[in-house]
């Protein structure tokens, strides 16, 4: 699929915020769904990147600049074409219904949770962590879409000073939540898997992998989880995740 | 378009190579899988295998590492769930396989063949694995005595794939072609490695990987062009191609087909631009069939 840039903005050193219209219409994507992106003629491969939000003909990505890929990515202009595959993956859960759900994000992870939020209708709350306040982003978006949105740092220098898993363990002492759903670095996930598991409530993470087909054919972006019949086996990021449920996942 | 291939007549010269298309169903949901000439499968082994822990992928200039480690759920499965499914399809189904010992490599051909695939690619080159694999295919010994076991069992054309690691191409060929394979494929991966050098830690798990892409097309065209001098049966040549172009390249150093692999995750519908676009290149240069481009060379 082919989309032309909107805008692309740096919404603070670094992290870009890339607007689309699709170029034909496009299907409603699941909060936790990506779209593997063409990276210009220099960049062999695509690059996965979750969606943020999506509304009536405009697909918005934020994204940090990593590598090549991701620079080319963050020079585009308005009027400018990228080619795409969309939606791809397996999303998150987004049930509006019933008791509220907790969106954790983390870092580079929180921008799908903005569309987590939308697709929520304004019933999740929200937590975020950042390393420092320097890299926060997407709070106001965030703030607009939940009625509660908690803020922490690792130094302490934006919200409180600590971890997501130590908010989430408070909030979830005061809300009984419908389910959890995380998106962030690693270690970050499986605290906050262990959280949620306490308060026995579902959660959900999603994944990160080095990534070739994006489609689920060439294996290249496995991840350890337990197998059906016992065991474990090795499952595809794109295809059967990025989200999984977390009781899935072998950390 | 239409290609008379070791007996094996393909509606047109282009196929997928094996490891980059699984058994079809993903790309079957993008396009009509009939619209290839053969699709060789992802590489199969007697038992199931869970392939290599991440990362399994790296890019590189124009390339890309892989280090999946032959991933499949054993050749079984492929008969029972994955062989009726790509069945459905108009397109030639050419199972490859790999084992641990010769006799491995004779069971994978005399279930497969039985089992009515079109042709079977015996893997004499994978360099992700412990066992096999890239052993049975740097020695022209090792590499016969595969073929001639294959052979033996299989009653369906038998294409050997050979590895560009090695001294001379030429000489596992002739070896593979003596013991009695009807075609060869090549090039297999070349072993390579990248090195993270903010962590100083290998960027695969497994440390090395193999590498493919346009950044090898170079080294495919060579040694097309080497082992096409040396033997008289038909060679399939992969190895980077991205464009008609590429395709075409390969032909003329002698591949009587071609193989599209890493150019699907550029772009999924790649090898349906080879075809359109080698049909034009033909009708550009005035070739009346697509065989005749095979050795064109000048």
């Amino acid at each position: 699929m082919l989309a032309t840039v909107l805008s692309l903005a740096e919404l603070r050193p670094g992290a870009f915020d890339l607007r689309l219209e699709p170029s034909e219409p496009c299907r409603k994507a699941r909060a936790g769904q990506f779209a593997h992106i063409l990276c210009g003629p220099e960049n062999l491969l695509r690059r996965p990147i979750s969606l943020c939000d999506q509304r009536e003909d405009m697909l918005r990505f934020v994204f940090e600049k990593k590598g090549a890929g991701t620079s080319w990515l963050a020079r585009r202009r308005p009027g400018e074409t990228v080619d795409l595959l969309f939606p791809l993956g397996r999303g998150f859960t987004a049930n509006p219904d019933g008791p509220p759900t907790l969106l954790v994000g983390g870092g580079a992870g929180v921008p799908p949770m903005v569309y987590a939020a939308r697709r929520l209708n304004g019933t999740a709350h929200a937590v975020t962590g950042f390393r420092t306040a320097g890299l926060a982003m997407l709070l106001d978006d965030l703030n607009a879409l939940c009625p509660k949105v908690e803020v922490c740092s690792d130094d302490g220098s934006l919200g409180a000073r600590g971890f997501v898993d130590a908010v989430c363990r408070r909030l979830m002492g005061e809300t009984a939540y419908a389910r959890v759903l995380a998106c962030g670095p690693k270690p970050m996930l499986r605290a906050v898997a262990a959280a949620a598991a306490e308060f026995d409530v579902p959660c959900e993470v999603s994944l990160e992998e080095r990534m070739g087909c994006g489609l689920g054919a060439c294996l290249g972006c496995a991840c350890r989880t337990k197998a059906p019949g016992g065991g474990e086996t090795y499952s595809r990021v794109c295809q059967d995740g990025p989200v999984f449920d977390a009781g899935e996942v072998i950390w | 378009m239409a290609v008379s291939f070791a007996g094996v007549s393909l509606k047109n010269p282009v196929a997928v190579a094996s490891g980059t298309f699984g058994f079809g169903r993903e790309y079957g949901l993008r396009f009509d899988l009939s619209r290839l000439g053969a699709i060789c499968v992802k590489g199969l082994t007697i038992a199931p295998r869970g392939g290599n822990p991440p990362p399994r992928v790296a890019e590189t200039p124009m390339g890309m590492l892989n280090s999946v480690g032959l991933q499949n759920p054993g050749v079984e499965a492929f008969i029972q769930n994955e062989l009726p499914f790509l069945r459905k399809y108009d397109v030639k189904i050419i199972a490859n396989l790999s084992g641990e010992t010769v006799a491995e490599y004779a069971e994978l051909a005399g279930r497969l063949s039985d089992a009515g695939v079109d042709m079977l690619e015996v893997n004499i080159s994978c360099p992700n694995v412990k066992a096999g694999g890239l052993a049975f295919g740097v020695d022209p010994a090792s590499a016969a005595a595969v073929t001639r076991a294959v052979r033996d069992r299989s009653n369906v054309p038998v294409m050997v794939k050979l590895s560009p690691n090695v001294a001379d191409i030429a000489d596992i060929a002739r070896a593979a072609e003596a013991a009695g394979a009807d075609a060869l494929s090549l090039i297999n991966t070349l072993l390579g490695m990248r090195i993270d050098v903010n962590t100083r830690r290998p960027v695969l798990a497994r440390g090395v990987g193999g590498l493919s892409g346009p950044a090898v097309r170079p080294v495919a065209v060579r040694c097309v062009w080497q082992t096409a001098q040396a033997v008289k049966i038909p060679i399939m040549g992969m190895g980077g191609v991205m464009t008609a172009d590429d395709a075409a390249e390969l032909m003329l150093a002698g591949a009587s087909a071609v193989a599209v692999g890493t150019a699907l995750f550029r772009d999924p519908e790649a090898p349906l631009d080879v075809i359109d676009g080698l049909a034009a290149y033909c009708a550009r240069q005035g070739f009346t069939r697509a065989a005749d481009l095979t050795g064109a060379l000048r």
